[in-house]
């Protein structure tokens, strides 16, 4: 199970937080500040996975973005790690060609497309095409 | 409308933010955006309610409170809009979880919006709940969610699935009202509602037995089918990663065809031929085959035995092993951990490509690989496995070196097929990573080298070059290279026991007396190793008179120290180098062989001990380093507070202090029986008795010793050091002893009949006293007697200060309570009376003994009479 999705930049500004168990604010702030310590300084040789408490953090860096998934410590870290480039993949369908500043900007549809490919910490759909027809279909109601 | 309220845009507030130059300036714009919204709130301003929440979505993510926003979300979420309603809901996702009291409120909208018509905000309400519901909203919900899992159409069915799963997991009674939903969800032929439905499923699974039970008779066979399906399936663009078709979905099946394989044969065996299809023809070199391709390696590894595929599974791991991305080999290692329980064998072939990985420089990596080692040793491959880590540890980071003493320690302690080689690897790893050794180690490493009298010169030997090479000094070889050069100092200046592998080496005596003086005047030397140098001092000083004068110039610039125990030290050890020549010789002997079998047993006692804390402390000091000299009386108190418990460390320290070492008894009980005879040991015990000051301010391990060596002269020895230590040199042994036994406090109780059903004995009777036992036995411990001994005198003159000491031998435990009195008055005109309690470990096998010995004054002159008492019950 995904405990938490973490979007951060170099130098540590959050883009995207989302909790799928319940943290104190305070709590977040730390979660946060540690998990960038953790990937930031790590060398691109290393591995993309890192100890974090009793779970691992997956990340994988995209230019100056790091996306960080906290999963279970049993879970599969190959498919994590694949899990994420699948969204990067349609957020880059998305927004085409995606670059920091969408994200920025448009952090709420972020958060929507999000939404749409991981529910509850588990994934929800698989299929970059399904999410982008989807999202198109919801732009139609606003 | 608000005269403050600028009415900004949000992509225009984000634009003002990023301008900000400092934080400061940052946090005034908040500041100014915040009191416009709030200004905005207050109105009930409708047009601006959306715009208005985005905007706190944002400040929220820089880390601003929000919490005033709250309840714009719950009104959003209220309104009958989609674009309102989607705002609001994303807005109560992140501004708020599932402990928000607030958060009760908005059941009553999501249940609403759950059999709404629209199904794009039937969505929204199953992705909010998804997300955050808590347990009550579990309860309330679960009817809802579980009607949506039949909705017609498919976003909504994998949410609702997705949704399920939260709910199990916040109330797991809950489970069995899904079971047959999910069922459904397993013949979908939508991948997004098929890897919804199987998660579901194996969450089931996770959470109720009757759910596994159900699914592994009903879903088995579907699920390898649709494995095999997708497995086969042609090349399918929207779901293709890497040329394979939605690697997540064969994951996921993967992991729940685990779940049904797991301790189930039939089951297992059914799933056979598409884990072995997985297994081989997944495509390696992307990362999405590899994900796969692990998944099934741990399927394989989970299920029910099948021999083949192990194989095919544990050389998968083998070329990952041999895969140049980190990655990969961080997994594999992770599954050869487990595989490692399942064919230890078949890892065993793999271990040459696991060192390497030791050497790795990613450390997570290196820990697995390190951890992975650990559990391949065996005695057939110590050796080699052993030299590569110790080479490694001479080029390891510096953070890693810990973990990796640690374990070669410990790999070393496990499999030493020899006392030398043990030592030799022992001494060099003191010397690569000395300060990163633990206590317990480098104290087993003393007791080891101790034991092993023939090595004993080349130890010291080999120590003195370690000690000569290490240009930065590792404190516990020091502490090993200083206690060594105490002991067998004379060894090392007159290269006694060579062995054909050694080098003559010369060291003069001056030399050796230079190593314990290094270890006082290092600057980083703690106080355990300055007290330990001084006493390698002392014993040098007699095993070279001639050094003897320099020696005691040394000692003696500590008198001043103001660190007490280095002072008391200096004092002790001056005087008896200056004034007690005679007794120095025999005050310093070598140290008795420690005992290992004692040493171990009371490692394990400490480790999982109850009341073991004394006991620690002393193990703490090998060397004759007391840090606390505890006053006896202290440790006699204990006697009469603490109940000892039967085999239990903590209650052996009163009979180590007395020598008698009863806490290793009952474990050693049955492998180790007492070759001395009854009436040796209590002869023994007897004479050790008298000297209790000695053991407590002389090392444990000195004490766990005392099995098989003479005990007069070391005894001679250690009493008067004990005496020295309370800075009376010239003070008589006994007197304090018997002083200190007289702290049992007497007081008066009067004389009551005892019915038990064993036989009262009389057991002792001289002239003029008579002591008699009665025995009674607490129910549930048949091993443990409670004894009334009352004493009777048949003299006229009354009797004061009146003592009664005893001891038994080791495999016996005697607790003393205090006596009823100090004095028995004369011609039998009244008693003392006295519980003892004692506890039998070889119950059934050895019968009580007992040696006593009574200590009072008649007319204030002293008299003492001894008795040896045989005549118990054959069945106590």
């Amino acid at each position: 199970m995904i405990r938490f999705i973490l979007l951060q930049n170099r130098q540590g500004k959050t883009r995207l937080a989302k909790y799928y168990v319940p943290l104190e604010e305070s709590e977040k702030h730390k979660v946060e500040y540690e998990v960038h310590r953790l990937v930031v300084n790590r060398d691109p040789k290393f591995t993309n996975f890192v100890e974090f408490r009793t779970h691992k953090v997956i990340y994988r860096r995209y230019a100056g973005l790091f996306f960080s998934l906290c999963v279970d410590i049993t879970d599969n870290e190959l498919a994590y790690l694949e899990c994420i480039h699948l969204f990067v993949e349609i957020l880059d369908h998305f927004f085409s060609n995606v670059c920091e500043l969408d994200l920025v900007f448009n952090f709420h549809k972020v958060y929507l497309i999000l939404d749409e490919f991981i529910l509850a910490g588990e994934l929800q759909e698989t299929s970059k095409k399904a999410i982008i027809e989807r999202m198109g279909e919801l732009e139609k109601l606003e | 409308m608000n005269p403050f309220y600028s009415g900004t845009r949000l992509r225009d507030m984000i634009r003002a933010i990023r301008a900000c130059k400092t934080a400061a300036e940052e946090r005034a714009v908040i500041r100014k955006e915040c009191a416009a919204i709030r200004a905005s709130i207050d109105e009930n301003d409708h047009d601006y309610r959306h715009r208005n929440l985005a905007k706190l979505m944002f400040i929220h993510m820089l880390g601003y409170p929000t919490h005033f926003g709250q309840m714009e979300c719950l009104k959003l979420i209220a309104s009958a809009g989609f674009p309102e309603k989607r705002i609001g809901y994303l807005g109560l996702m992140l501004l708020l979880d599932e402990r928000q009291e607030v958060l009760m409120l908005v059941t009553n909208s999501l249940k609403q919006d759950l059999n709404h018509s629209n199904q794009y905000i039937v969505g929204l309400a199953l992705c909010a709940l998804g997300n955050i519901c808590s347990a009550e909203m579990a309860r309330d919900l679960a009817p809802e969610v579980e009607r949506l899992l039949q909705f017609r159409d498919p976003n909504i069915r994998k949410k609702a699935a997705l949704c399920s799963i939260r709910i199990i997991r916040k109330v797991p009674d809950l489970a069995e009202n899904f079971v047959n939903p999910a069922a459904s969800l397993l013949k979908e032929k939508h991948h997004g509602v098929m890897i919804t439905g199987v998660q579901l499923c194996t969450e089931l699974c996770k959470h109720s037995s009757e759910a596994l039970e159900y699914f592994r008779k009903k879903s088995t066979e579907a699920m390898v089918k649709t494995l095999k399906d997708l497995v086969n399936s042609p090349y399918a663009p929207e779901y293709d990663i890497a040329g394979i078709t939605d690697p997540f979905l064969h994951i996921r099946m993967l992991r729940f065809l685990r779940v049904l394989g797991q301790g189930d044969a039939d089951a297992s065996d059914c799933m056979n031929d598409i884990l072995a299809q997985v297994a081989t023809k997944t495509e390696s070199n992307k990362n999405s085959g590899n994900a796969i391709l692990y998944e099934c390696v741990e399927t394989i590894m989970s299920i029910e035995d099948s021999g083949g595929l192990r194989v095919l599974a544990i050389n998968i791991l083998g070329r990952f092993l041999s895969n140049r991305d980190n990655n990969i080999r961080y997994v594999a290692l992770n599954m050869l951990m487990k595989a490692i329980t399942v064919d230890a064998q078949a890892v065993q072939r793999h271990r040459t490509t696991i060192l390497e990985c030791v050497k790795d420089s990613d450390a997570s990596i290196r820990k697995r690989a390190l951890d992975l080692v650990y559990l391949l040793v065996n005695e057939s491959n110590v050796k080699p496995l052993t030299k590569e880590l110790i080479d490694f540890l001479e080029v390891a980071d510096q953070e890693f070196k810990g973990d990796l003493t640690a374990k070669i320690c410990s790999i070393v302690a496990k499999y030493s097929p020899e006392k030398i080689w043990y030592i030799d690897q022992m001494l060099k790893v003191l010397s690569e990573a000395g300060n990163f050794v633990k206590d317990e180690v480098w104290h087993a490493l003393i007791v080891v080298i101790s034991n092993a009298s023939d090595l004993h010169g080349y130890t010291v030997r080999t120590l003195y070059r370690a000690f000569q090479r290490s240009s930065e000094q590792q404190e516990s070889l020091l502490r090993v290279a200083v206690w060594c050069t105490g002991e067998y100092g004379d060894m090392l200046v007159n290269n006694i026991g060579m062995l054909d592998i050694e080098d003559p080496i010369v060291v003069t005596e001056s030399d050796a007396v230079d190593v314990a003086e290094t270890a006082i005047k290092r600057l980083g030397s703690d106080l355990t190793t300055k007290a330990m140098g001084m006493i390698a001092l002392l014993k040098l000083s007699s095993r070279f008179p001639s050094c003897s004068e320099r020696i005691n110039n040394s000692i003696v610039q500590y008198k001043g120290s103001l660190v007490l125990e280095l002072q008391q030290r200096s004092i002790e050890f001056n005087s008896i180098i200056a004034s007690h020549q005679k007794m120095r010789s025999v005050l310093v002997e070598r140290m008795p062989v420690l005992d290992e079998a004692t040493f171990i047993g009371k490692r394990a006692g400490s480790m999982t001990g109850s009341a073991s804390t004394s006991n620690a402390a002393a193990i703490n000091l090998p060397n004759g380093v007391s840090k606390s000299s505890a006053p006896l009386v202290d440790l006699l108190d204990l006697s009469s507070d603490d109940v000892p418990v039967p085999s239990s460390s903590g209650g052996g320290f009163i009979q180590d202090l007395l020598g008698l070492d009863l806490s290793a008894a009952p474990e050693k009980s049955g492998s180790n029986p007492t070759p001395i005879s009854g009436a040796d040991v209590l002869l023994d015990l007897l004479s050790i008795g008298t000297s209790p000051p000695a053991q407590s301010t002389a090392s444990a391990t000195d004490i766990l010793s005392n099995q098989e060596k003479s005990p007069t002269s070391q005894l001679d020895g250690l009493s008067s050091l004990s005496s020295l230590s309370a800075n009376k040199p010239s003070a008589a042994v006994s007197s304090p002893t018997i002083d200190l036994l007289g702290g049992l406090s007497p007081n008066l109780a009067s004389e009551d009949e005892n019915g038990s059903v064993y036989p009262s004995i009389v057991a002792y009777e001289s002239g003029s006293l008579r002591i008699t036992f009665d025995f009674s036995k607490t129910a549930g411990s048949p091993q443990t007697t409670l004894i009334l001994a009352t004493f009777k005198n048949l003299s006229p003159n009354s009797y004061t200060d009146f003592i009664f000491q005893a001891a038994v031998p080791k495999f016996l435990q005697l607790h003393l309570d205090s006596a009823s009195a100090s004095t028995l008055p004369g011609s039998g005109n009244g008693s003392i009376t006295q519980h003892l309690r004692v506890t039998n470990s070889q119950y059934g096998k050895k019968h009580l003994v007992m040696r006593l010995r009574i200590a009072y004054k008649v007319d204030d002159k002293d008299v003492l009479e001894e008795g040896q008492v045989s005549n118990f019950p054959r069945n106590l």
